[in-house]
C-alpha cells in the first residue's frame, strides 16, 4: 500500500473507519436540517425570488431600466459576469488539476467546491442572455440556418468564442461533477429508510453497484476528464479576457489580460470556497475531514495567484506609462486618480495587499482571520471587474461624451438576487447531496488519517491492513486473533 | 441446473486483495468484486482488463476537431464569408487564428460528452437502472467476492467454501445466481 510521509499532516483527523466516514457524510442528509438551515434558506430564497422579480421587471421593460448610458453601455452586467465566471473556477481546478497533481487534500473539499463552481456558472450565464434584452431570441448565438438569408454567427468574434466556452464548461463541469456522484448516491440508496427517499437516490445513483470493472472505468473517465478540464479551466477565462482585450478601448486593450484574469478567477473562487466552507464545516460537522491543514493549503493558493494578480496591476500601469500611449497613460491615471479612485484603491487593497498577510503562518491558519480575508477577496474581485469595466470606457476618446455610471435599483436587485438564487442552491445541495466525495474520502483514509499515521488505529498493523470495525475497541479482540491465526496458516 | 454463486464479505479492501490473490493462485476464478471505493490492484487479480475509454475519448474528440473544422469552412469560407476588420475571410488556414478557442471548446466538448455517454452505456448506469450489489453495505465498509460455481467446473462448492473461509472472510453465502442487469 502506498504510503505517505510520516511528517506530512494527516488529511482526516481522529479514527475514522471506512463505515464513520460514510455516517458523517450521510448524517445531516438523512437527520433532520436544523433551524439555522430553514432560515438561511428561506433568507436566501427570498432574495433570489426579488432578484427573479428584477429579471422579469428587465424583460418586460427593457435594458433601459439599467444605469447604463450612451458612453457606459457595459457595466454591472459584465462585472457580475465576469465576478460570477471568475467564482466558477476553483470548483474545477480543485477537481481537476489538483487530480491530476496527484493532491490529496483536493477529496475533502472537491465536490463542494465543484456544485460551488456550476451554480456560479448558472449565475453568470443569466447576465449575457437577460443582457441580450430579449432572452427569447436567445438562440441566435448558435450557428443554426435561419429564415434572414444564410447569414451565420460570426466566428471571428470573442464574443460568440464565450458562448461555447461556458457552455463547454458548464457541460463538462456538471459531467465531471454527476460521474463522481453516482457512487456516493449509491451509498446514500443503499442506507436509505424511506420509500421515497430510497427511489429518489435509487434513480440518482443510476444503478451503481461498485464493480471491480466500473471502478476501473471510474478512475480512467475521472482522469481524462480531468486532462480535458484542465486546459478547459485555464481556456474559459482566457476567452473572458479576450471579450475586452481584443477590444480598441485603453485599458482593456492588453495582452496581459488572459494570465492575469485566470489568475484573478482561481484568487477569487478560492475565497468563495472558504467563505462556503467554513460555514459549510461548522454546520454540518465537518471538522474531521475539513480542517486547518486544508484551509492553509487554499489560503496558499489564494496568496499565489493573489500576488499574481498584484504583479499583473503593476505591470499595467507601468506598460501605460512606458508604451507612451497618452490614451493608455490616461485611461490609469484615470483609474487612480479619477472620480472612480475609491473603486481603484479598494481594489488595489482587497486584492494585493490582504493575500500578502498569508505570509504569516499564524494568519494562514486562523479561521477567522480566513474567513474575514475571504469576504474581502470576494469584494476586492468585483471591484476589480468594475474598474476594468467602467472606469476604462466612461471617459471615451470625446471629452464631450464623458460620464458616469449609477446603478439603478433593478441593476443592484439584479446582483443581489443572483447571490440569493447561489445560496439557495448551495444549501439545498448541502441539505440533499453528499457534501464530501465519500469513496474518495476512504481511499485515502488509511494513508492520511490521523490515527493510522501515528500507529494509534485499532488493529492497525504496518502492512497497512488492519481489521477495524466501527465497533468499539473492546469487542476488537476475536477480530485480530483472528487476523493472527490466518496468517500463521500461509 | 441453475448456475449458483458465492458471496464472499470482507471488511477490509487489503484483506479482498490478499485473499484474492491467495484464492486464485489456488487455482480459484473470482468472478467479480463489489466494494464501496476502488481497490488498487484488483484488476490483474481478477482478470478485470484495463478499459478503453480512454481510446474512446481520443474517437470523440477527432471527431469534434473535425466537425469544428468542416463546420468552420462551411459557415465562415464558403457560405457566407463576411468581412471583418479586413480580416482574411477567403482562406480557412490564413482566418484559422480565430477559430482556434471554438475549435478547441467543441473538441473538449464532444470528448467528455462522448465519453461520459460511452461510460453510463457501458456501465448500465442509467437513470432508473436497479443496482445489484449483493449486499446494501457494499457502498459503505463491505468488500464482496462473487465467484461462481460455473466458472470453476474442478471444484465443488464444498472445496471452494474452504478455501474462502481460509481468506479472512466475515461473512460467506451461496445461493442461486440471478442476472438482474
Amino acid at each position: 500500500m502506498h504510503k505517505e510521509a510520516a511528517i506530512r499532516e494527516p488529511l482526516i483527523l481522529g479514527h475514522k473507519t471506512y463505515s464513520d466516514i460514510t455516517e458523517d457524510v450521510c448524517r445531516s442528509i438523512e437527520g433532520k436540517a436544523p433551524r439555522a438551515w430553514y432560515i438561511m434558506f428561506g433568507v436566501s430564497l427570498l432574495v433570489g425570488l426579488y432578484g427573479i422579480g428584477c429579471i422579469l421587471y428587465l424583460l418586460g421593460t427593457g435594458i433601459g431600466t439599467w444605469g447604463l448610458n450612451k458612453t457606459v453601455e457595459w457595466a454591472w452586467d459584465i462585472t457580475n459576469f465576469v465576478w460570477w465566471v471568475g467564482i466558477g473556477h476553483a470548483g474545477t481546478l480543485i477537481s481537476a488539476v489538483l487530480l491530476l497533481f496527484r493532491q490529496r487534500w483536493r477529496m475533502a473539499i472537491n465536490r463542494s467546491a465543484e456544485a460551488m463552481t456550476i451554480f456560479a456558472v448558472f449565475m453568470a450565464g443569466l447576465f449575457p442572455l437577460i443582457h441580450m434584452g430579449r432572452l427569447w431570441v436567445g438562440y441566435w448565438v448558435l450557428p443554426l440556418p435561419n429564415q434572414f438569408g444564410s447569414l451565420w454567427v460570426n466566428f471571428n468574434s470573442p464574443l460568440l468564442w464565450d458562448v461555447f466556452a461556458i457552455s463547454t464548461y458548464l457541460t463538462v463541469s456538471v459531467v465531471f461533477w454527476y460521474i463522481g456522484l453516482i457512487p456516493d448516491f449509491a451509498t446514500i440508496r443503499d442506507r436509505a429508510k424511506g420509500a421515497l427517499s430510497k427511489k429518489m437516490y435509487g434513480i440518482l445513483s443510476f444503478g451503481w453497484s461498485g464493480r471491480a470493472k466500473h471502478w476501473n472505468r471510474f478512475e480512467i473517465v475521472s482522469l481524462v476528464l480531468a486532462g480535458l478540464a484542465t486546459p478547459l479551466v485555464f481556456s474559459v477565462h482566457s476567452i473572458v479576457s479576450f471579450d475586452f482585450a481584443t477590444s480598441v478601448i485603453p485599458g482593456w486593450h492588453t495582452t496581459i489580460f488572459p494570465p492575469y484574469f485566470v489568475a484573478g478567477a482561481v484568487f477569487s473562487g478560492f475565497a468563495m470556497v472558504q467563505t462556503l466552507l467554513l460555514i459549510l464545516r461548522k454546520g454540518m460537522k465537518l471538522e474531521a475531514y475539513i480542517h486547518t491543514k486544508h484551509v492553509e493549503y487554499m489560503n496558499i493558493v489564494i496568496m499565489v495567484t493573489g500576488s499574481i494578480v498584484g504583479v499583473a496591476y503593476l505591470t499595467e500601469l507601468f506598460i501605460s506609462w512606458y508604451s507612451g500611449v497618452e490614451y493608455e497613460s490616461y485611461a490609469f491615471i484615470n483609474r487612480a486618480t479619477g472620480p472612480y479612485w475609491w473603486a481603484y484603491w479598494s481594489m488595489m487593497t482587497c486584492n494585493v495587499i490582504s493575500p500578502q498577510l498569508m505570509w504569516f503562518k499564524k494568519l494562514r491558519r486562523s479561521l477567522l482571520f480566513t474567513f474575514f480575508i475571504s469576504i474581502v477577496v470576494n469584494i476586492g474581485m468585483w471591484f476589480e471587474r468594475f474598474v476594468i469595466i467602467v472606469t476604462s470606457i466612461h471617459r471615451d476618446y470625446l471629452p464631450s461624451s464623458w460620464s458616469m455610471f449609477y446603478p439603478t435599483w433593478t441593476d443592484i436587485g439584479i446582483f443581489i438576487g443572483t447571490i440569493g438564487i447561489f445560496f439557495a442552491f448551495y444549501l439545498a445541495f448541502a441539505r440533499y447531496f453528499p457534501v464530501l466525495a465519500i469513496s474518495e474520502l476512504k481511499t485515502i483514509v488509511k494513508i492520511s488519517g490521523e490515527s493510522y499515521k501515528n500507529g494509534t488505529a485499532p488493529g492497525h498493523d504496518d502492512h497497512g491492513g488492519g481489521d477495524h470495525h466501527s465497533t468499539p475497541v473492546v469487542e476488537e479482540a476475536p477480530a485480530v486473533e483472528h487476523k493472527e491465526e490466518s496468517t500463521e496458516e500461509e | 441446473m441453475a448456475d449458483r454463486v458465492i458471496y464472499a464479505t470482507y471488511d477490509d479492501d487489503h484483506t479482498l486483495l490478499e485473499g484474492a490473490k491467495k484464492l486464485v493462485a489456488d487455482g480459484v476464478h473470482i468472478t467479480d468484486v463489489f466494494s464501496p471505493f476502488p481497490i488498487h490492484g484488483i484488476d490483474p487479480v481478477i482478470g478485470v482488463k484495463h478499459t478503453r475509454l480512454g481510446i474512446v475519448a481520443m474517437m470523440f474528440a477527432v471527431t469534434g476537431l473535425m466537425l469544428a473544422v468542416i463546420g468552420f469552412r462551411y459557415f465562415m469560407i464558403a457560405d457566407w464569408p463576411m468581412n471583418i476588420g479586413g480580416k482574411p475571410n477567403f482562406s480557412l488556414l490564413q482566418n484559422y487564428p480565430a477559430f482556434v478557442p471554438v475549435t478547441f471548446e467543441f473538441t473538449v466538448l464532444f470528448a467528455a460528452h462522448g465519453m461520459a455517454l460511452t461510460y453510463l452505456l457501458r456501465n448500465k448506469t442509467l437513470p432508473g437502472m436497479p443496482a445489484d450489489n449483493p449486499y446494501p453495505r457494499n457502498t459503505d465498509d463491505r468488500f464482496t467476492m462473487e465467484i461462481r460455481l460455473s466458472d470453476n467446473h474442478g471444484m465443488s462448492s464444498d472445496d471452494l467454501h474452504a478455501k474462502i473461509k481460509k481468506t479472512g472472510i466475515v461473512e460467506i453465502e451461496e445461493k442461486d445466481y440471478v442476472v438482474i442487469k
